[in-house]
């Protein structure tokens, strides 16, 4: 099968150049950090109860804390994605993977499970050091860290999936705008900027909400269940959000529509 | 999937991009068994010809195929078609070795074709070094192994000669001869004829964008120039133009085109007409190539200046040019 030897092409041109396990593994540090100060700060509230609780359900502390693999690492995949399709344009190796290979439909196809695949290995390493560096502190600060709990695995599940949609997200962007620093930038800037904010505004009204929840980093914490912004973040409002297949097929369809759309605009066009 | 050589057709091909013709109406057939010089001014519209016959980039009009199968539809791409375009489609973070198993891996091709090609092109010591440290003429031969992986009865070459340093131009001379002799097809892209007249039997020369020539270097030759004198100069010139030769005039003496020495021995001694000066222009094949590339129409005769590049500037300075 041609689609098998293609998507493993794919995945050797990932593997052969170092990138990966240097984004792995900052990814890997950032999310194990993050997880911990979590599960420290938020397990150690707990001793100050008795002056004013807070008005957070903290009965499974655990999942919000092991959730950071997706709702921090998501932008990992997506650059990691984005640099695959652009590095193809900027190194001039869509020739002779065009030489290899005119189906060009089938080579993005292929890209795309490569990177799904990739994406979801990178779910697995961010959920190592969120788990990993999560269970440590909460044990240590005397709190439940969750293992025995089926929704913890239920978690780990979605996050493995989120962060493989995540990735494909990341491939269709840098098909429809091939050049890498221009990809980059919007990756960083829409992940860590734009849309944290558009996020809390629109968390404001009823009938923001409603929009904000198709928001990509909405979608993806949905889909994952649990979240540092909607389990700690606005608690007086009711949180708006999808069900989490509804989150998946909302990341699937982003994926899809820009990949699509970069397919015809860019994909095709003459390579010179 | 037939293992015979094939030819290379290409047939009233064009391509614009916006209002610019890049390409226009260009047609020619490059047989198996030799080596076929595909030459012209950089700009010239030869690299974009040479990527609308792989697939890489779609005419605007015209067909450019493989035996008449188009470079999209072969069965097998790289096991019919080799193909070395500039030599920069590399991750520099990939070494060699990797570089081609990303290939095997997509077509199917034996893995030990790598070491073989990498052997071939006398890279087997650098392969597992990454390539953003290469030099030019490393790469040009890292190229050269991706043409060569599947072992292809075809080679399209685009300027592989460029960057290549004296030892490595003999070799790709021998190369190409041998691959020719072997019974492939062999199309080798230059903007500079000197580079390749040694290794080439045909030649097949466009500037912008269209055939200007199609022949063997011989046939080229022939436009080769011709510095000659008389003291009765004026008689000499005369005794020329009667023959119906095109006649430069400089402090030097006089320019003939398009003639060789012997007619034009014979022509001044049939008009009785002494030679003090009768010299074959030892950059005739350069000079014919430029003044086939010039990108100026033939308005007014002109010498060109006799310099041993192509330049693809479309001034061209007349006179000055002494023997």
């Amino acid at each position: 099968m041609s689609i098998v030897r293609a998507t493993r092409a794919e995945l050797a041109k990932v593997f052969t150049v170092r990138l990966w396990w240097i984004l792995a593994l900052v990814m890997l540090l950032y999310v194990g950090a993050l997880s911990g100060i979590l599960a420290g700060v938020f397990g150690g509230l707990d001793l100050s109860e008795a002056q004013g609780a807070p008005p957070i359900d903290l009965s499974q502390l655990y999942l919000v804390v092991y959730s950071t693999a997706s709702a921090i690492g998501y932008v990992f995949p997506v650059l990691l994605g984005a640099l695959a399709a652009t590095s193809e344009f900027r190194h001039q190796t869509l020739t002779p993977t065009f030489l290899a290979n005119p189906r060009r439909a089938q080579v993005l196809v292929a890209k795309a499970i490569s990177m799904a695949l990739i994406g979801a290995l990178f779910g697995v390493v961010a959920l190592v050091g969120s788990v990993g560096a999560g269970a440590i502190v909460l044990s240590a600060v005397g709190k439940d860290a969750g293992l025995g709990d089926s929704d913890t695995w239920v978690l780990v599940g979605r996050v493995v999936l989120a962060m493989a949609l995540w990735a494909v997200i990341g491939v269709a962007l840098g098909t429809l705008v091939p050049n890498q620093v221009a990809a980059l930038v919007i990756v960083l800037a829409f992940t860590q900027f734009v849309e944290p904010i558009l996020r809390s505004v629109s968390a404001i009204w009823e009938w923001t909400a409603r929009v904000g929840q198709f928001l990509p980093g909405s979608a993806s914490d949905a889909l994952v269940g649990w979240s540092v912004f909607t389990s700690l973040g606005a608690t007086t409002t009711e949180v708006i959000a999808l069900e989490w297949w509804q989150g998946g097929l909302v990341l699937f369809g982003i994926a899809a529509v820009v990949g699509i759309v970069g397919y015809f605009a860019i994909w095709k066009r003459d390579v010179t | 999937m037939a293992a015979t050589a094939t030819t290379i057709d290409v047939t009233h091909l064009s391509k614009s991009f916006g209002a610019v013709e890049a390409v226009s109406d260009l047609s020619f057939v490059v047989e198996p068994g030799s080596v076929t010089g595909f030459l012209g001014p950089n700009g010239a519209g030869k690299t974009t010809t040479l990527r609308m016959l792989l697939g890489l980039v779609n005419p605007t009009s015209g067909t450019a195929t493989f035996g008449g199968v188009g470079y999209r539809d072969l069965p097998s791409p790289l096991t019919t078609v080799g193909t070395a375009l500039e030599a920069s489609s590399f991750h520099p973070g990939r070494t060699a070795r990797n570089h081609l198993g990303i290939y095997t891996t997509a077509t199917g091709i034996d893995r030990g074709r790598i070491d073989r090609v990498l052997t071939q092109v006398g890279m087997d010591a650098y392969a597992d070094r990454r390539v953003g440290g290469y030099s030019l003429g490393m790469r040009q031969r890292l190229g050269l192994a991706f043409a060569l992986l599947g072992d292809p009865r075809v080679l399209v070459l685009d300027e592989p000669i460029n960057g290549l340093d004296p030892e490595g131009i003999r070799w790709i001379r021998g190369f190409l001869r041998q691959l020719a002799d072997e019974g492939r097809t062999v199309l080798v892209s230059s903007h500079l004829l000197s580079e390749v007249q040694q290794s080439v039997d045909r030649a097949i020369i466009i500037t912008r964008g269209r055939l200007v020539y199609d022949g063997t270097l011989s046939g080229l030759e022939f436009t080769a120039r011709v510095a000659v004198d008389a003291p009765d100069r004026a008689a000499l010139h005369h005794a020329l133009l009667a023959a119906g030769a095109r006649v430069d005039v400089t402090e030097g003496g006089l320019i003939v085109k398009e003639l060789d020495s012997t007619a034009i021995g014979a022509i001044a001694h049939r008009a009785g007409v002494a030679l003090s000066l009768l010299a074959e222009q030892q950059e005739g094949l350069e000079s014919a190539f430029l003044e086939l590339t010039s990108a100026e129409p033939e308005s007014q005769p002109g010498a060109h200046s006799g310099g041993a590049h192509a330049a693809p500037a479309p001034s061209v300075s007349t006179g000055r040019s002494g023997s």
